[in-house]
C-alpha cells in the first residue's frame, strides 16, 4: 500500500468503524466504511428493517441574511420560495452553461435561513461557487461552510421511525417526508430530517461532531430489538441505484444538464432568473440529443459504471451506474442513450470486457417502496 | 486456515499441485476483501494460461476483479458449480470454491510461490 499524497479526511466516527471491523475505502478523499457485515445483508436490513449509516462526510452549507431566499433561488433550480419552514426539497446547482455543479437538498429553516446538504466530494467547490455568485451579484447574504461543525447519521428503513422514537421527544409523526424539525436526540441538539438516499422511509440527523460517537452507539443499542445494523457506502450505493437516485460523477456532472438526467421535475423555469436558466431554455427549444434510462441485463454478466453501450453493433452510450440489485435479484444499471432510444423496451448490448451482453431498457426507478 | 500443502501468490490465489496438475482458487483473505461474490467468469476448457496473467474474473456486489493464474499451463477442468453458486467462493474458498485445474507446463514455477507461513507473514505485513 502506498501512502496517499494528501491524508484522507476522517469523520468523527472513524475509530468506531475500525473498532467494529468495517472495511474502509477512500471515497472522494474520505476514509469511509464500505461494509461491515456484507453489502447484501446491509442492503436487505434497510429494505426490510433498519440500518444506520455514518454520512458525516456529506457537506452542509448555510445561507442566511436579508437576501438568503433570493440567493438560494438564484443558485438553485427548484423553487425554494415554495418551501415552508421545516420543509426540504431536492434541487441542484448549475453552471451558466446548464451543467451540474452538484445535486443538493435545500432545507428552509426560517425566513432568512436556508440549510443545504451537498455531496462530500463537492462541498468545497459548491461553497466557492455560491460565494462567488453571491459576491458577483451582490446578494446581501452570509454563506457558511457548516460541514466542520456537523456530523450526520442516517437511520434508514421501514423500522427507522420506531427506533428513533425511543431517543427523542420530538413528534416524529408530525414530520412528513422531506420535512425536518430541530430537537434533541439522546439529549444532543439535532436537526432531524425525514430524508434519505435509500428509497426507504428514514431520517438524516445532523449533530455536533463531539456527539456523533455517543449517538451512534445509542442508536445501535436502541434499535437492537428492530435488528438494526451498521451499514456502509456499498449498501448505500445499491439502495440508491435501485431507487434511481443520481450520484454526482455518474448520472450527473458538469457536462450533463437536468433535461438529459431526467430531472426536469426539479427545474422551475417560471420561478424567475437563476444560474443556468438561459442555457436550459435554449436546450429545451433545440431539444436534447441524449437521455438517462434504466436497463436490466438479460444476458450473463454485470454492467459496471463506464462500460460502453451498443445498439445494432454501433456505440450508442455509456453506463453511468451498474451492478447487482439485491432487492430485485437482477443485474441493473442506468445509461445515457440517444433520446429516441431512451425509452423502455429497447434492446441494447452492454460491452463487458469486450463481450456484448444483452440488456433491455426499463423505466426508472427500478424499485419503489410500498406506501 | 491456509492449507499446508497449498502454495500462494501475493495476488491472493492458491494452487494445490497433485500429479502434474494444479487446482487453483482464491484465498480466504481474497474472498473477505472482495465481499459478497455474485458472479464468476470461468476460463474455457483447453485454454492456455500463463503465470501472473488474468485467467478468470470474480465479481462482488461492488466491483469486478481479475484473478491471475498462479501457474502456467492448460485448463483441464473448471468448477461449473460456481456459475450458479458464486457465493461458494465466500463460504468455502479453499475447497468447494476451486476455480479450475491447470495441467502444469512449467512445474518448477510452483517453487517460487509462497508457502503457507510466508503467505500469512505477507498478509500480516500488507
Amino acid at each position: 500500500m502506498t501512502e496517499p499524497a494528501t491524508p484522507l479526511k476522517k469523520t468523527p466516527l472513524n475509530a468506531v468503524h475500525r473498532e467494529m471491523g468495517a472495511k474502509m475505502v477512500d471515497f472522494g478523499g474520505w476514509d469511509m466504511p464500505v461494509e461491515y457485515s456484507g453489502v447484501i445483508a446491509e442492503h436487505n436490513a434497510v429494505r426490510r428493517g433498519v440500518g444506520l449509516f455514518d454520512v458525516s462526510h456529506m457537506g452542509e452549507i448555510e445561507i442566511s441574511g436579508p437576501q438568503a431566499l433570493e440567493l438560494t433561488q438564484y443558485v438553485t433550480t427548484n423553487d425554494a420560495s415554495k418551501l415552508k419552514f421545516g420543509q426540504a426539497q431536492y434541487s441542484c446547482l448549475l453552471y451558466e452553461h446548464g451543467g451540474f455543479v452538484d445535486d443538493i437538498l435545500v432545507h428552509r429553516v426560517s425566513d432568512h435561513v436556508f440549510f443545504l446538504c451537498v455531496n462530500a466530494s463537492n462541498q468545497d467547490k459548491d461553497f466557492e461557487h455560491i460565494l462567488k455568485t453571491a459576491q458577483a451579484k451582490r446578494f446581501d447574504a452570509m454563506i457558511e461552510d457548516a460541514g466542520p461543525r456537523l456530523a450526520q447519521l442516517a437511520i434508514q428503513g421501514p423500522l427507522a421511525t420506531e427506533v428513533l422514537r425511543k431517543l427523542t421527544s420530538s413528534d416524529l409523526a408530525a414530520v412528513k417526508r422531506y420535512h425536518f424539525t430541530d430537537g434533541k436526540v439522546s439529549g444532543a441538539e439535532a436537526r432531524i430530517a425525514r430524508t434519505g438516499y435509500t428509497g426507504e422511509d428514514g431520517w438524516e440527523i445532523y449533530v455536533e461532531p463531539n456527539e456523533a460517537e455517543r449517538l451512534w452507539r445509542e442508536i445501535l443499542e436502541a434499535g437492537r430489538e428492530q435488528g438494526i445494523i451498521a451499514c456502509g457506502l456499498g449498501a448505500r450505493n445499491t439502495l440508491r441505484m435501485e431507487s434511481a437516485m443520481p450520484l454526482y460523477g455518474h448520472e450527473i456532472d458538469a457536462t450533463i444538464t437536468p433535461w438529459e438526467a431526467d430531472l426536469a421535475w426539479i427545474v422551475k423555469l417560471d420561478k424567475g432568473d437563476f444560474q443556468g436558466r438561459d442555457a436550459l431554455v435554449k436546450q429545451k427549444e433545440k431539444g436534447i440529443t441524449r437521455k438517462l434510462i434504466g436497463f436490466e441485463v438479460t444476458g450473463r454478466g454485470i454492467a459496471r459504471d463506464g462500460y460502453e453501450v451498443f445498439q445494432n453493433g454501433a456505440a450508442a452510450g455509456w453506463v453511468t451506474s451498474g451492478g447487482p440489485a439485491p432487492t430485485l435479484n437482477k443485474n441493473i444499471g442506468m445509461c445515457y442513450l440517444p433520446v429516441n432510444e431512451a425509452v423502455p423496451g429497447r434492446a441494447i448490448d452492454v460491452m463487458v470486457r469486450g463481450r456484448a451482453v444483452e440488456a433491455v431498457t426499463v423505466p426508472l426507478p427500478f424499485y419503489k417502496r410500498a406506501r | 486456515m491456509y492449507p499446508d500443502n497449498y502454495r500462494y501468490t501475493k495476488e491472493h490465489e492458491w494452487v494445490h499441485v497433485e500429479a502434474g496438475a494444479g487446482t487453483v482458487g482464491i484465498t480466504d483473505h481474497a474472498q473477505h476483501e472482495l465481499g459478497d461474490i455474485v458472479y464468476v467468469e470461468l476460463p474455457k476448457l483447453g485454454a492456455k494460461v500463463e503465470q501472473g496473467k488474468a485467467f478468470a474474473v470474480v465479481e462482488s456486489v461492488k466491483a469486478a476483479s481479475d484473478i491471475y493464474a498462479p501457474v502456467t499451463g492448460e485448463v483441464i477442468a473448471i468448477n461449473e458449480a460456481l456459475t450458479n453458486a458464486p457465493e461458494t467462493l465466500n463460504a468455502d474458498p479453499h475447497v468447494g470454491g476451486w476455480i479450475a485445474k491447470i495441467k502444469l507446463s512449467v512445474p518448477e514455477e510452483v517453487d517460487r510461490l509462497l508457502s503457507p507461513s510466508d503467505y500469512q507473514a505477507y498478509l500480516g505485513a500488507e
